[in-house]
Parts: C-alpha cells; sequence; structure tokens
C-alpha cells in the first residue's frame, strides 16, 4: 500500500532532495514513521516532543487540513496523497508571491533591507 | 434602492445570490443542496476587506489610539491597503503600506491614487519578512498606529457584528458557511456568529496553495500562523491549488456569470466539495460562500484566457488571492 507523500522545498534536506516519496500507513503518524526509517530526521521535524504535529506545519491528506481529520491519527488510505507545506501569512499572497518571482536575487534583496519610495 | 449619508456608510449589506446553475443536481426526491454567493465585490472598494478597514479603524478611534491627522501603517499589498486607504482619506488619517518589492503596478496604482505611501520590504522573505519589516518600522515611528490585521480582533469582529448576521438573515436555513482564509478574520468572525445561533452549521476553510517558491522559507520555524486564527471555529479546512481556483473562477463567471477574483474560484471550489458530499449522503444544504473581490484586478495576469496549464505558469508567483 503506497501512499504518496509532497515534500516541501525546505525539507527536501531529508528526502535527497526528491519532491515527492512514497510511504505506507494506516495513520499519518504510522506513515511519518515509516518515512522516517528511510528519511531520518524528518518526522522530527514535523513532529514536537510532545507528540503533536509543529504549529507552523501543515499536512493535508487528499487537500484536507488533517488537524480537522484526526491530526496524527487521521486515516489513511492506499493511494491517498499527503501534502506537507510550512505555514505562511495568509491573506496575503502578495508577499509570498514576491518572494517567488525575487528567487533570483533572493540573496541580494535580502540583504538590502526595507525602502521608502513614493513620498 | 437605498441612499446613505456617505461611502462608509454603505460598507456591507451586500447581496446573497442564488447559483442555480452551479448547484449540483440531486436525485429525483432528495433534499435540495444549494449554492449561495454573497458579493462582497459591492463594497466600496470592492472587496470583503472594507468591513474589517472601516472596524479597525473605528475600534481605533474609540478607543483613543487614533486622532486626527494621525498616520496608519499596515503591511498589506492587496484588498485590505485598499481599503484603508478609502477609510483613511475620508477619516482624514494618512496611510503608510508595507509590501515587497516586486508586486504588480496595477496595486501600486490603485494604492497610491487613493492616497497611500508605500514602504517596500525585501521581497526575498516574503510574508513574513513584510510584517517583520513592518513590526520594525512601527518600532521606529512609535507615533504610527499599527492595526495590524492579522492579529486586530476589529478585523474579526466586523464579521461578528455584519457579515454573519446578514447570511443569517438571508438564508436562515444555512447549513455551510466557506470562506477564504488569509488573516483568518472572515471565517473566525463569521464562524463564530453562526456557530452561536446554528445548530450544527459547518465552517469550511478554503486555503489557497501556491506554487512551491512561495513556501521557500529558510526553517519551518519561521512560519507564521495569525494570532486570530483559532482553529476550533472551523469544522474543515481545504488546501485549493492555482489550477482549481483558475477552473472554478472561469466556471463562476462563465456558468452564472460573477467575475470573481482567484481566490473566489479557490472558496468555490471547496463549497462545491461539500455540496456533492451532500448530495452523496442525501442531506439538505444551503452552502453560503464568499466572493472576495472581482476579477478587475487579476486581469494583467491572463489567467483568464488560454487553457489551465498557460494559467497555472501566468499565475506562478503572481497574486492571486
Amino acid at each position: 500500500m503506497a501512499i504518496e507523500v509532497r515534500i516541501p522545498t525546505i525539507l527536501r534536506s531529508y528526502t535527497g532532495g526528491a519532491k515527492v516519496v512514497e510511504g505506507t500507513g494506516d495513520t499519518l503518524g504510522d506513515l511519518l514513521t515509516d518515512l522516517d526509517a528511510r528519511h531520518a530526521g524528518l518526522k522530527a521535524r514535523l513532529v514536537t516532543d510532545a507528540g503533536a504535529l509543529h504549529r507552523f506545519v501543515n499536512v493535508y491528506v487528499n487537500d484536507e487540513d488533517v488537524r480537522f481529520l484526526g491530526a496524527l491519527d487521521a486515516k489513511l488510505n492506499d493511494g491517498d496523497s499527503v501534502t506537507i507545506l510550512p505555514a505562511v501569512a495568509g491573506g496575503a499572497f502578495g508577499f509570498a508571491a514576491a518572494a517567488a518571482i525575487a528567487q533570483h536575487g533572493a540573496a541580494a534583496a535580502a540583504a538590502r533591507g526595507a525602502s521608502v519610495a513614493a513620498r | 434602492m437605498a441612499r446613505y449619508d456617505s461611502l462608509l456608510d454603505a460598507c456591507g449589506g451586500t447581496p446573497l445570490v442564488g447559483l442555480p446553475r452551479l448547484s449540483p443536481t440531486v436525485p429525483h426526491g432528495a433534499p435540495p443542496v444549494r449554492l449561495w454567493a454573497k458579493l462582497e465585490d459591492r463594497n466600496p472598494t470592492g472587496s470583503i476587506k472594507d468591513r474589517a478597514a472601516l472596524f479597525m479603524v473605528r475600534a481605533a478611534e474609540e478607543s483613543g489610539r487614533l486622532r486626527p491627522g494621525d498616520t496608519i501603517l499596515e503591511p498589506t499589498s492587496g484588498n485590505t491597503g485598499i481599503s484603508l486607504a478609502m477609510v483613511a482619506k475620508l477619516r482624514g488619517y494618512r496611510l503608510v503600506c508595507v509590501m515587497p518589492e516586486n508586486v504588480s503596478t496595477e496595486r501600486v496604482q490603485l494604492l497610491r491614487m487613493y492616497g497611500a505611501e508605500i514602504i517596500f520590504s525585501p521581497a526575498a522573505g516574503g510574508s513574513n519578512q513584510a510584517v517583520a519589516t513592518a513590526k520594525q518600522i512601527a518600532a521606529e515611528h512609535p507615533d504610527w498606529v499599527m492595526l495590524y490585521q492579522y492579529g486586530n480582533d476589529a478585523n474579526a469582529r466586523a464579521h461578528y457584528e455584519t457579515t454573519g448576521p446578514e447570511l443569517l438573515h438571508d438564508l436562515p436555513t444555512i447549513t455551510h458557511f466557506v470562506a477564504g482564509l488569509g488573516t483568518t478574520g472572515t471565517l473566525m468572525g463569521t464562524g463564530r456568529y453562526l456557530r452561536e445561533k446554528v445548530d450544527g452549521i459547518q465552517v469550511v476553510a478554503a486555503e489557497p496553495r501556491y506554487g512551491e517558491l512561495v513556501y521557500g522559507l529558510r526553517n519551518i520555524d519561521e512560519g507564521y500562523v495569525p494570532e486570530l486564527y483559532d482553529a476550533s471555529v472551523l469544522t474543515r479546512r481545504f488546501s485549493v491549488g492555482t489550477r482549481d481556483a483558475v477552473l472554478r473562477t472561469r466556471q463562476l463567471v462563465e456558468v452564472e456569470g460573477i467575475f470573481a477574483g482567484f481566490s473566489t474560484g479557490a472558496i468555490l471550489h471547496a463549497a462545491l466539495a461539500v455540496a456533492h458530499e451532500a448530495v452523496r449522503e442525501g442531506r439538505r444544504a444551503d452552502v453560503a460562500f464568499v466572493v472576495a473581490d472581482g476579477g478587475w484586478k487579476y486581469l494583467s495576469t491572463g489567467a483568464y484566457g488560454g487553457t489551465l496549464a498557460d494559467a497555472e505558469d501566468a499565475l506562478e508567483g503572481q497574486l492571486w488571492a
């Protein structure tokens, strides 16, 4: 039984750069344990020491937030698609989009700091 | 027809319209499943954000934080900035918006036309950087008033006091409320109101899922969840990708004649999901969803025409919600 898992850019250091990996498990918790066996350290980035999903991580099963499906106990089925995303400020995609546009000059832009324009 | 003393008084009271063509067909004899669109583009500056902007300014005035001639500071590149600029102009304040470099020229032009001044923050850090920059500028200008929509109770209260009651008045049989998850103000305020009044109401969030570059934070710990967000108000939360949002946005104008922005397409996608689920389960459903704004500000993306793949490419790194 295989479940497809989409890994965000910032966590691909744990998957050898892979965007999509496969795993198995009856629940999300089982799946993350299975993934961690092959991608050591991944689970610790997603689950706190207290055993809950990290506050700034969102996990979706078939496009639905698992926090409303039982979180780590959310049931999984063969063929499900799991997406992991970091939380970013919603309603402000403008900012995030601009980050995407600026990908090439990211380092330079980050160093530049705020500048006042259009007075 | 209605008459108002000023544009500010014309905020809210938006129409709720049925979508007979987009509502799913139910088997003969099965209970009806109907979709309803709350046309928030009919607000003074054309988006749902007018409600929050007006309430946040009024709350700051009432608490004494804002006095005539003061400067308001807000991190926004979108509708909130346009709404605040209009409210600030009419109430006699100066508005400074913090936004990333490289936002669309339409946004910058609109904001300046309404009288806002703009401070650009480094694009690379995304929304978190813009928020951090705004906080830093606020520290440097302690006399500037930062309304901070992500953590301002008046944002959610605007919807608790207006959007929620309007929906219940127009649709007493409401079973589902679906809206976009951004600052979370719409869902928190409307959701709380409806939960108090309607047994079993489903409060459903549609969250835009962008191209992966958008999520290119350096560290998970740099993530950001708006202070207003309280997960217990929601019953479900969907992540909607660009392609589905564009598809539904086009469908809404092609089938029902409602020309909306892409965030509305994402919301409609989630609304259709719960509507079809109700059909499968043989349950009655009156699903009300938010049309957050019109499509005008997004025309230049080119994503209203061509193939869905073209549109997806066009929106990669563009403002769509």
